[in-house]
């Protein structure tokens, strides 16, 4: 099963070698994993997606709780959450696909970011279900880069 | 008054209450070797950095205060590393203090540069590149309150060497503010009494101990539930000595090389007991067979050992004496003690049974046998001594004939099988107790691997006494081999070529003596035990004798190879 799980950890160098070693060196599996500056510069917020049975995840989640670096664990599943996820699509354009382009991105609320003669560049928001159909729609046209985020998350209320 | 970085890191020390550095020195590490000679630390200049850090270890080991070593960057750094995963696989509290390239020329692959923190990630604790002067006093203290609470165990310090020559006011933190570290160490109250209810209520229960008990000063308190509750125990390897190994109701040894009466109880019991115990594969042999019809309590303070490998249905997380000791406080409520103890009957008798399979006999004949050897060694040091450990069959034939019966006593590398260990580890041992008798039951593969510290207990008249089990053979590779590779010895026959183990002890000024025959081993020990030196004894033994009993890996731990 898929877990979305925050991390809290020091803001020092080094303390995301120590994360990413844990689940290699554990042989963890980690799909996805943001890492970003709080608004306490001491503090760095990481949202990893890993996936396992529950012993496993478990696991994930003691041993992350163990690095001396890593001040606070939260395993959403279970809770209440939201999800987003961030990709930047650059899709080859030309006068068939230019239309259907924009169109597609105007109904899952994406940007042009950037227009070039050959190509658009667009930045899509959602969770990652939004994200594989807007890609999957723009195949036809010719997908040349995309940029993702991995996914962040923070629970509600 | 400013201070440099290295008189910091010494006052830090001295302030820690640190007595002994283990050391090696180099290029990086000048400034602190110069002015180490103006403190008074016992210093230990070891041969090899991986000695310096297993003599660190050993003298953890014994004395339970926090081992120190000294290296210089690069390739000191790098020799380092077997010692600190040896004790962090078996929770050994160690300060390991790492020279590094000016700050400047870090990144550089600048000479003797290695990124020791980066390699050292997965086997330490924690670890810390100290990069401003500023901060050397609260990464210090930090280091050594890592190192020694909670699960103890290894913790690196990287210091560049521009860093031991700046200058700041010198202030130690009274105290440790680490808000991503705050160990468990008192026991869920609800949970302790749920387990004592399910202690209570069962008619098969063991007890199975490991080193948490010896780590965490518990053997009094666990003695005192054992005699109370008349429950029975069998200690892990590292457990060995947390309970006495000759008192009646202990079981031995259990998993891969333990008894016979352990490995059945433990099969048949309906209660398991585990105490700062961590199911390793050694223990457990096939997981589904391993206890398979017991309720399951774990204490430990590791909260990620508990349900690691085996479900458990009482997690108790905690230091292992504290919580025995909440337990016997509720437990002396209880009124039914004595006739719980009574209502065990049956089950002693059941394990009196499995104790006449006398698991550990063999045979003297006309050549020495290893068992033979430890069961002497036991008798002429009257179980007191503090035995070390190489790594193989001398290891087993120690843990299995050297009856153990007080804690902090056996220093051998559990976890990682470190061969090599045992010799640098008795060093910093006999260097914590000089007057205690110091024995390291080798092989002829394994005290090889740092034979260099001879020079070390000569120089430092360390009179550790080493027992070589020499067989020719990398033992338990040869026993593998015998039993699951068709008996083809490959690349396992050292004696083919062999030092002469005398000579080689007199070369570096230690004793050498050698036993070839049964009745030299009494007086070869003897005459070792008596010796103010160093001593090397060579006991040729039976080459292919065996460990037994035997569960071949991956099989539960009840079907026993006997003999």
């Amino acid at each position: 099963m898929r877990h979305t799980i925050n991390v809290l950890v020091e803001n020092e160098f080094g303390v995301l070698a120590r994360v990413a070693g844990l689940f290699s060196g554990r042989g963890f599996n980690i799909e996805s994993l943001s890492v970003a500056e709080t608004p306490d510069p001491t503090v760095s917020a990481m949202t990893i997606v890993t996936r396992g049975d529950d012993q496993i995840v478990e696991q994930v989640s003691k041993q992350l709780n163990k690095l001396v670096s890593v001040i606070k664990v939260t395993d959403l599943v279970g809770k209440e959450y939201v999800a987003r996820e961030m990709a930047l699509v650059k899709v080859r354009a030309n006068k068939e696909t230019r239309a259907e382009t924009l169109r597609i991105t105007e109904i899952f609320r994406g940007k042009v970011l950037d227009v070039s003669p050959k190509s658009y560049t667009i930045e899509v928001t959602g969770d990652e279900d939004k994200i594989k159909a807007f890609l999957e729609l723009l195949k036809p046209a010719g997908i040349l880069e995309v940029a993702r985020t991995g996914q962040v998350a923070l629970t509600r209320g | 008054m400013k201070r440099t970085g290295a008189q910091i890191l010494l006052e830090c020390l001295k302030q820690e209450g640190v007595e002994v550095i283990f050391n090696y020195p180099g290029g990086a590490i000048l400034p602190i070797i110069h002015e180490l000679a103006d403190w008074d630390f016992r210093t230990i200049l070891v041969r090899h950095e991986q000695g310096a850090v297993h003599a660190a270890d050993g003298y953890a080991r014994v004395s339970g205060k926090v081992g120190v070593c000294l290296v210089t960057s690069g390739p000191g750094a790098t020799n380092t590393v077997t010692g600190i995963a040896t004790a962090f696989m078996d929770s050994v509290p160690l300060i390991v203090l790492t020279g590094q390239v000016p700050t400047h020329l870090i990144g550089n692959d600048a000479f003797q540069e290695a990124d020791i923190v980066g390699i050292t990630r997965p086997c330490t604790k924690h670890s810390y590149l100290v990069t401003d002067v500023r901060k050397l006093a609260s990464r210090v203290k930090e280091a050594f309150y890592v190192a020694s609470t909670g699960r103890p165990g290894p913790v690196l310090v990287d210091l560049p060497k521009d860093v031991m020559s700046h200058t700041t006011t010198f202030k130690y933190p009274e105290a440790v503010q680490i808000r991503g570290y705050k160990p468990t160490l008192d026991g869920n109250v609800p949970q302790i009494r749920r387990a004592l209810k399910l202690i209570l209520k069962s008619s098969r229960p063991v007890i199975y101990a490991g080193g948490g008990v010896v780590s965490s000063g518990a053997s009094e308190e666990l003695m005192t539930l054992v005699e109370g509750l008349q429950i029975p125990v069998t200690t892990t390897l590292m457990g060995l000595g947390g309970f006495p190994g000759t008192h009646p109701l202990s079981l031995g040894m259990l998993g891969m090389h333990g008894t016979y009466r352990a490995n059945m109880a433990v099969t048949e019991c309906d209660l398991l007991v585990a105490i700062g115990a961590r199911f390793d594969d050694r223990v457990t042999g096939k997981i589904d067979g391993f206890a398979p019809h017991a309720k399951k309590i774990h204490i430990d303070i590791d909260p990620t050992s508990i349900s690691k490998n085996v479900r458990v249905d009482i997690p108790i997380v905690g230091d292992c004496k504290r919580i025995l000791a909440q337990m016997l406080d509720f437990l002396h409520q209880e009124e039914a003690l004595e006739e719980y103890g009574k209502s065990l009957m049956p089950w002693h008798q059941q394990i009196d049974e499995w104790r006449k399979a006398h698991c550990l006999a063999y045979e003297q004949n006309q050549v020495i046998k290893p068992q033979f050897v430890v069961e002497k060694l036991f008798e002429l040091t009257k179980g007191e001594a503090i035995v070390a450990t190489e790594v193989g069959q001398n290891q087993m034939w120690a843990a299995q004939y050297y009856q153990l019966n007080n804690p902090r006593s056996l220093l051998t590398s559990g976890g990682l099988g470190t061969m090599g260990y045992g010799f640098p580890a008795a060093i910093g041992a006999q260097v914590a107790f000089p007057d205690r008798t110091v024995i390291d039951i080798a092989g002829d593969g394994s005290i090889q691997m740092n034979i260099q510290e001879l020079a070390t207990a000569v120089q430092y008249k360390l009179p550790v006494k080493v027992a070589i089990l020499n067989n020719g053979y990398l033992g338990m590779v040869r026993q593998w081999q015998e039993l699951f590779h068709e008996k083809r010895y490959a690349q396992s026959c050292i004696g083919e070529v062999s030092p002469d183990f005398v000579r080689l002890a007199e070369a570096y000024g230690a004793y050498g003596l050698r036993a070839t025959k049964p009745e030299d081993v009494v007086p070869v020990i003897q005459e070792a035990l008596r010796s103010p030196l160093p001593v090397l004894m060579d006991f040729l033994i039976e080459p292919e004798e065996g460990v037994y009993p035997m569960v071949p890996a991956g099989e539960p731990i009840n079907q026993m190879l006997l003999v």
